[in-house]
């Protein structure tokens, strides 16, 4: 079964690979945000977890020790993010945009030496004859194990968050960090923990992209990938579902302007490319427009920073 | 009454940056007891109940609760040994439900299903109906301090701190309160109990401390002292109750019909066909429980909500749709209840402040440019005639204090020369000698021809300034009535009644 020249198994496989890194890095500033600090340094944390998780996967061969060290490595920039905002008090926003910045440079310094390597290849999880089912068996079971783990990241970032108390007191946090504080929880630590959660999941993300989706270093690599990854958070309204779900839409239409442009669509390229972007700013005009911050189910506590004396 | 000692406070001091909050601070209280803690705003009440939860480490001295030395390092700590506090402002969650926010003051909370039956069940017992399952945003005042109250009630406290819990209760509700927690006393809880409303603390307390800049003035019963004499050791000055002048009153200068706005509150309170009217020379004041409506009336009298033209009147010309500045213009000036953010801006001096919102009235503008000399003497003016204490006015208002930029920013208004006067919380922490500085200004201002609209949840205020008294209920206004002859059960039953509360059938 073909449409023009697109196969849609394959297009649905793609979309799924393509979804992964914006995945993870939504679902780790969802963790954040619930606790009240909005890191807009996903674009940066991707980044260098990709070439962290590059240079870890090229120097040790293992692929799964590729994707700990992009963790650690976007966990360690989300670190310098957790010391400025959390304990110097900066400006999260202005810092969130320095760590992007400060991540694109310091990737490309950290990737000099490895552009045109090949990474080691991260194999398809084997499931045998479910892997021959015709349709679903493509779009469903050939696909590595982090693609799986994402969405086992997000169906534990549900629960936590519904179900028990560490959930509940994030979100608590989140909410009013100053009822947080008088009841006697650690607001610091809370939001510190949560910020390097949110790091390790981009750091994901975004070795995924240089060690699968890619695979290979450029300079640049994420190419924006982290700003949809924030946009999705307030498209979800800060539910984890809802992240995955925008997550599969936008990566679609990423992979569907690819394929449309290989296809020979008659619509200029430039115009497919920005599509994503567009429908992004779309949708944030269209979710916030007309109601409050409320409706929007935002963290009450969002971007402000606490400290204890108040 | 009283059983045998539960927790003794001795020689506790705490000191921040540039402030002794506590100095050498001891009381005792005892199983059973009410006890007072008494003190204007700075006092150091705050301070020391935030010791004892385990809040803030004292710097020195010790406590002893039964007979066990007693330094909690963290809530937790003091709520595994019995202490409970019920907290003035900041400890709910508005975006969380019942249950859940019950579930975050608790050191190991059952399941979500069981302490959702708990909560029902204790909530009965004490007559604080409560449905686990909504969410806080919604509740009104006086049962987002249910939820507090019966927070602490499931763990089944030996003290129990309560931060000033009436402010925000209509009386008949303060009334079940009050047998709630005289039933708890009888069962042995022992209750530390905040407040700067005495006639309460007359009626409710066994003992009381009572604390000025840090330190113990004095002790008392209260059922032994007169108010005002609990007043002036809080204050250690003698206090005159403000003068006013039975004036007739003039033509109408602000007239109120079918004012009905959408707040843009998130958790807000619709205006529902509003109407009054005020003359020169009169003061209105308008009551309610925290939440029915007091700050989208606010914002549609001063402009910052537009309603239907017709829908405010100055002095006969409809202005209901005019912004704050042609508002102003006309003569009304407008006092919001947040002082930091709404009614001034934090990081600006008192200077640029005072031009914010005389700039209008004063003419503090030249072809464009701002005169910063005229300015100037506009600020220094205020700071002087209201007596704001500041190094000077070139600060900026977030340095000052609650009190002092309260001051500022009402005196700010009523400099003005306003023909239409409207306040929201006057004297919302402020300790009392100011209070009574600024009640008298307002009646001042009144004296001399102005409409005043006085929005306050302190009832003793509205009894004592205003003239004509109406209450704010979910949005709609109750129809005027003169303060004089008016009771409080009158006035409860204005305010809403008990919101469903009933007396506690809790029986040993």
């Amino acid at each position: 079964m073909m449409f023009g020249s697109i196969d849609p198994a394959l297009l649905l496989a793609s979309v799924i690979v393509a979804s992964v890194p914006i995945i993870l890095a939504a679902i780790g500033e969802l963790v954040v945000e619930k606790a009240g600090v909005l890191n807009l340094g996903v674009e940066g944390m991707m980044i260098m977890g990709a070439i962290c998780g590059f240079v870890a996967a090229v120097e040790t061969g293992s692929p799964v020790l590729g994707f700990v060290g992009g963790a650690l490595g976007a966990a360690a920039l989300a670190l310098v993010f957790a010391l400025l905002t959390q304990y110097l008090l900066t400006n999260q926003v202005a810092t969130g945009l320095a760590l992007t910045l400060f991540g694109l440079g310091l990737s490309s310094l950290i990737g000099q030496g490895y552009v045109g390597i090949k990474p080691p290849v991260t194999e398809d999880v084997p499931f045998g004859p479910l892997a021959d089912i015709p349709f679903f068996g493509r779009v469903l079971f050939s696909h590595d194990w982090v693609a799986y783990l994402s969405v086992a990241v997000v169906a534990a970032v549900w629960w936590v968050l519904r179900s028990t108390r560490a959930g509940l007191v994030l979100r608590a946090v989140g909410e009013s960090h100053d009822a947080a504080h008088a009841l006697g929880y650690k607001v610091t630590r809370i939001r510190v923990l949560a910020i390097l959660f949110g790091g390790a999941m981009a750091g994901l993300g975004g070795a995924y992209i240089s060690l699968v989706r890619v695979p290979q270093w450029t300079d640049g690599i994420t190419a924006g990938a982290g700003w949809i990854a924030l946009a999705i958070v307030v498209f979800a309204s800060w539910k984890p579902w809802r992240v995955l779900l925008g997550a599969y839409l936008f990566g679609g239409i990423t992979v569907l302007q690819l394929n449309l442009q290989a296809a020979g669509s008659a619509i200029p390229v430039e115009y497919l490319s920005m599509a994503p972007y567009l429908i992004t700013i779309l949708v944030l005009v269209i979710m916030s427009s007309g109601r409050g911050k409320a409706s929007l189910n935002a963290p009450a506590s969002l971007g402000q920073n606490f400290h204890a004396s108040r | 009454m009283t059983g045998k000692l539960l927790l003794s406070v001795e020689g506790v001091t705490k000191a921040y940056p540039g402030v002794v909050a506590n100095s050498d601070v001891s009381f005792q209280i005892s199983e059973g007891e009410v006890h007072a803690l008494l003190g204007e705003n700075g006092a150091g009440k705050s301070t020391l109940v935030k010791m004892i939860y385990g809040l803030v480490k004292p710097d020195s001295g010790r406590m002893v609760l039964r007979g066990q030395a007693y330094a909690p390092g963290k809530p937790g700590q003091a709520r595994a040994l019995g202490v409970a506090m019920v907290f003035q402002h900041f400890s709910l969650f508005e975006a969380l439900n019942v249950a859940e926010n019950v579930a975050l003051g608790m050191e190991n909370p059952p399941p979500m299903k069981a302490l959702a039956g708990r909560i029902k069940a204790v909530s009965e017992e004490y007559g604080l109906p409560l449905d686990p399952a909504r969410m806080v945003g919604d509740l009104s005042a006086g049962e987002r301090q249910r939820v507090e109250i019966v927070r602490c009630l499931l763990q089944d406290p030996k003290l129990l701190i309560m931060d000033e819990p009436t402010s925000v209760l209509t009386p008949q509700e303060v009334e079940i309160l009050f047998k709630t927690l005289r039933q708890l006393a009888s069962e042995g809880t022992a209750i530390l109990y905040i407040s700067h409303k005495l006639e309460e603390i007359r009626s409710l307390c066994d003992e009381a401390t009572i604390l000025r800049r840090g330190k113990v003035v004095a002790t008392c019963t209260p059922r032994e002292r007169t108010a005002r004499e609990m007043a002036e050791l809080m204050v250690g000055a003698v206090l005159t109750p403000p003068a006013r002048a039975g004036k007739a009153k003039g033509e109408v200068a602000l007239e109120v019909t079918g004012l009905s706005v959408a707040s843009p509150i998130p958790f807000g309170t619709s205006l529902k066909n509003v109407g009054f009217t005020v003359r020169k020379g009169e003061v209105l004041g308008i009551a309610g429980v925290a939440g029915n409506g007091q700050d989208e009336l606010l914002l549609a009298l001063s402009g910052e909500l537009k309603a239907a033209p017709e829908a405010v009147r100055i002095d006969g010309v409809a202005m209901g749709g005019k912004g704050p500045n042609d508002r102003r213009r006309a003569g009304l000036v407008a006092a919001p209840e947040e002082r930091l953010g709404h009614a001034a801006a934090p990081d600006m001096s008192l200077v640029e402040n005072a031009l914010l919102s005389g700039v209008v009235r004063k003419g503090l503008t030249k072809r464009g440019f701002i005169d910063w000399a005229a300015t100037e003497t506009f600020a220094a003016g205020i700071v002087k005639d209201f007596d704001v204490r500041t190094p000077g006015t070139h600060v900026a208002a977030r340095a000052l204090s609650g009190g002092n930029l309260q001051k500022f920013v009402v005196g700010r208004e009523l400099s003005q020369t306003p023909t239409v006067i409207v306040i929201n919380q006057p004297t919302w922490g402020v300790d009392a000698a100011a209070a009574a500085a600024i009640r008298q200004a307002i009646l001042d201002r009144a004296a001399g021809g102005a409409a005043v609209v006085v929005i306050s949840q302190d009832l003793d205020e509205l009894l004592e300034i205003a003239d004509n008294f109406a209450a704010l209920n979910g949005g709609r206004l109750t129809p005027t009535r003169p303060v004089q002859g008016l009771t409080v059960d009158e006035i409860g039953l204005m305010m809403g009644g008990t919101h469903g509360m009933e007396v506690a059938h809790h029986g040993h």
